[in-house]
């Protein structure tokens, strides 16, 4: 039997998140690398999900594994994670890769729990090493140290993946292969008492989606004011870009921490980052130092954003945020 | 109501000065040199979840931690800030534990507690994630191990009626809710609530708080293959710091010519800049 790696599709609003199809793209790869025919297969659960399922295949899944009830229309832990690890205790797969999300970090160890199993947690890369065992690359201190984890003795090799860390291929016409999982031993579980899902809240997001962004202009704690953070905001809709934070910018109340960079936040790899008033703490280099073209202002020129920036200006943010929206707005006259 | 809970807590270097970790090269270990301990950040929200339960209806809290000895410091904060008792899971036989094996100690911890005291947990309450390690497992995998349900990210509390709770969890843009009932375990974030500040009076009373170390005799319950190094499926192979280093050109002049220069990028890296 040729040897697989799992990736759990996650759900959002009765869509596969992005997040899936790039872990997908990155099974793909690895299922190469390990050779001997290995498969990439997908782990579904939610409500109505036949149709998504198809979006699975495209992005390389073989087979796709189904559970398909309303009762698991909202995602718990109770439910789902016995589901998960009673199947991946049944087919063994080599490797089994989570989205790194709020589900995900909560589901993922949950399900290496029961199987007793190693999962490395939030990785920014995932190799094999010589034996072609799963080699992750995880971050700790924020960023400013990578470690590789091995799951040397226990199957599978788990391991979890923010947003956005790889990218995701073009898909290919495919049929669908789904298998339906039993769920008649789980009718207890469904309805046991101690935890319900109530429902699912979304803020609609404001403006463009921080991955989608060609262009982000990042604000931290030297951006001083709201004022500023409102030119920011101006300067993102003016190219077609979005905004992006890090934690002291969250913490003075300029902006939300939906779009907050970094370890606590989302990776990101936009053509061209420029960040006004951010000093440059690991944490936060961390979600962005993928970019294609770091630009960076900040008065200090000891910031460690230098460090990691193509281009730096050391000026006031007060001065060159109004003169680049200045600037750009005369272009577009 | 009467609620026992137990808050799990963890001793972490000031996440502050994470840019003077560095890589002892020849040893292939961390070097944290001169970098304060620190009750790990969150897990003061989670203690504080803890004494809002408390003062709401009655009950306990009891602080634990599975840590080296020198962890009895933040324990002694923990008691300070206003838990009632603490213990500290300290082995060497603990030593070297991922999440999967540290989870499993902490279990056998809470189990032992139990039974000494006569009573079960009502909340095991966790901070989401530890400021070093960052993985955020734990507290899933110590509701596994309890077979309590579990919830991460936790943002909202709120009492529906005293047996029933109404719970939020974050997601990407937007949030989650349940109905929940005790036993439970949550791993809470850093917006549920704000700290208390440590007071004086605290401090003096924590000095005659217990604080209780428990070795590996003292939990003779757990099974030595879930245990420390040997009970963690997960092993660390090479560390590095990586390289981030980029060219760093200097973009001088007026703030006029500053902003043309930086369009000037912005256009030569295929974003459109006014059409």
């Amino acid at each position: 039997m040729s040897k697989k790696i799992w990736v759990h599709a996650e759900v959002a609003d009765g869509k596969i998140a992005n997040v899936t199809y790039e872990l997908l793209s990155k099974a793909y790869d690895l299922a190469g690398e390990m050779g001997d025919g290995t498969e990439v297969e997908a782990t579904l659960v939610g409500s109505g999900l036949e149709e998504e399922a198809g979006h699975l295949a495209r992005f390389g899944a073989k087979k796709i594994y189904l559970a398909d009830d309303s009762k698991l229309k909202l995602y718990s832990p109770v439910i789902y994670a016995p589901i998960l690890a009673d199947l991946a205790a049944a087919n063994s797969p080599e490797i089994y890769i989570f989205g790194a999300t709020a589900t995900g970090s909560a589901l993922g160890p949950a399900v290496a729990a029961r199987l007793k199993t190693g999962m490395a947690a939030h990785c920014v890369n995932l190799l094999l090493d010589e034996r072609k065992q799963l080699k992750a690359l995880v971050p700790s201190f924020g960023g400013k140290v990578i470690g590789e984890i091995l799951c040397p003795s226990k199957l599978p090799q788990m391991a979890s993946v923010k947003p956005g860390i790889f990218v995701k291929k073009d898909p290919v016409p495919m049929p669908k292969r789904v298998e339906k999982v039993d769920l008649g031993v789980y009718e207890k579980l469904f309805d046991a008492k101690g935890l319900e899902a109530v429902g699912v809240v979304r803020r609609p997001p404001e403006g463009l989606p921080l991955n989608e962004a060609q262009v982000v202009l990042c604000g931290g704690y030297g951006i001083g004011s709201q004022e500023n953070w409102n030119t920011l905001e101006k300067l993102a809709h003016l190219l077609g870009g979005a905004t992006a934070s890090t934690r002291p910018a969250v913490d003075e109340g300029w902006t939300g921490e939906h779009n907050m960079v970094g370890t606590s936040g989302q990776s990101i790899r936009p053509k061209v980052y420029i960040g006004f008033g951010i000093s440059g703490a690991t944490h936060h280099i961390c979600g962005m130092n993928e970019s294609g073209v770091v630009i960076s202002v900040n008065r200090d020129e000891e910031s460690p954003i230098f460090q990691v920036s193509d281009f730096l200006v050391q000026g006031d943010v007060n001065v060159i945020l109004p003169a680049l929206l200045e600037a750009v707005k005369s272009e577009m006259e | 109501m009467t609620y026992n809970i137990a808050v799990c807590v963890k001793p972490v270097p000031d996440p502050k000065h994470y840019d003077k970790v560095t890589i002892d090269p020849v040893r292939k270990t961390i070097t944290r040199t001169g970098i304060p301990t620190l009750l790990n950040p969150v897990d003061k929200n989670a203690l504080e979840a803890a004494l809002q339960l408390r003062e709401q209806y009655t009950g306990t809290v009891t602080a634990i931690s599975m840590a080296p000895p020198d962890a009895g410091e933040i324990l002694r904060e923990a008691l300070a800030i206003g838990a009632d008792e603490a213990y500290l899971l300290s082995d060497r036989a603990f030593g070297g534990a991922d999440t999967l094996a540290t989870s499993y100690t902490l279990f056998h911890g809470l189990k032992k507690l139990e039974a000494a005291k006569g009573y079960s947990f009502d909340f095991v309450l966790c901070g989401c994630e530890s400021a070093d390690g960052a993985t955020a497992q734990v507290s899933s995998q110590l509701g596994e191990w309890l077979g309590y349900p579990h919830l991460w990210n936790v943002f909202s509390l709120q009492e529906v009626d005293p047996k029933t709770f109404s719970i939020k969890t974050k997601l990407e843009n937007g949030y989650m809710e349940w109905r929940a009932q005790a036993p439970l375990v949550l791993g809470v974030s850093r917006e549920l609530n704000k700290p208390r500040f440590t007071s004086v009076m605290g401090i003096m009373k924590a000095k005659n708080k217990p604080l209780q170390v428990w070795g590996r005799e003292d939990l003779p319950e757990a099974k030595d293959e879930f245990l420390g190094l040997k009970g963690s499926p997960t092993q660390p192979g090479e560390i590095f710091t990586p390289d981030m280093k980029r060219s760093g050109k200097v973009l001088a002049g007026t703030p006029e010519e500053i902003a043309g220069r930086i369009v000037t990028i912005l256009r030569a890296n295929g974003v459109v800049v006014g059409g």
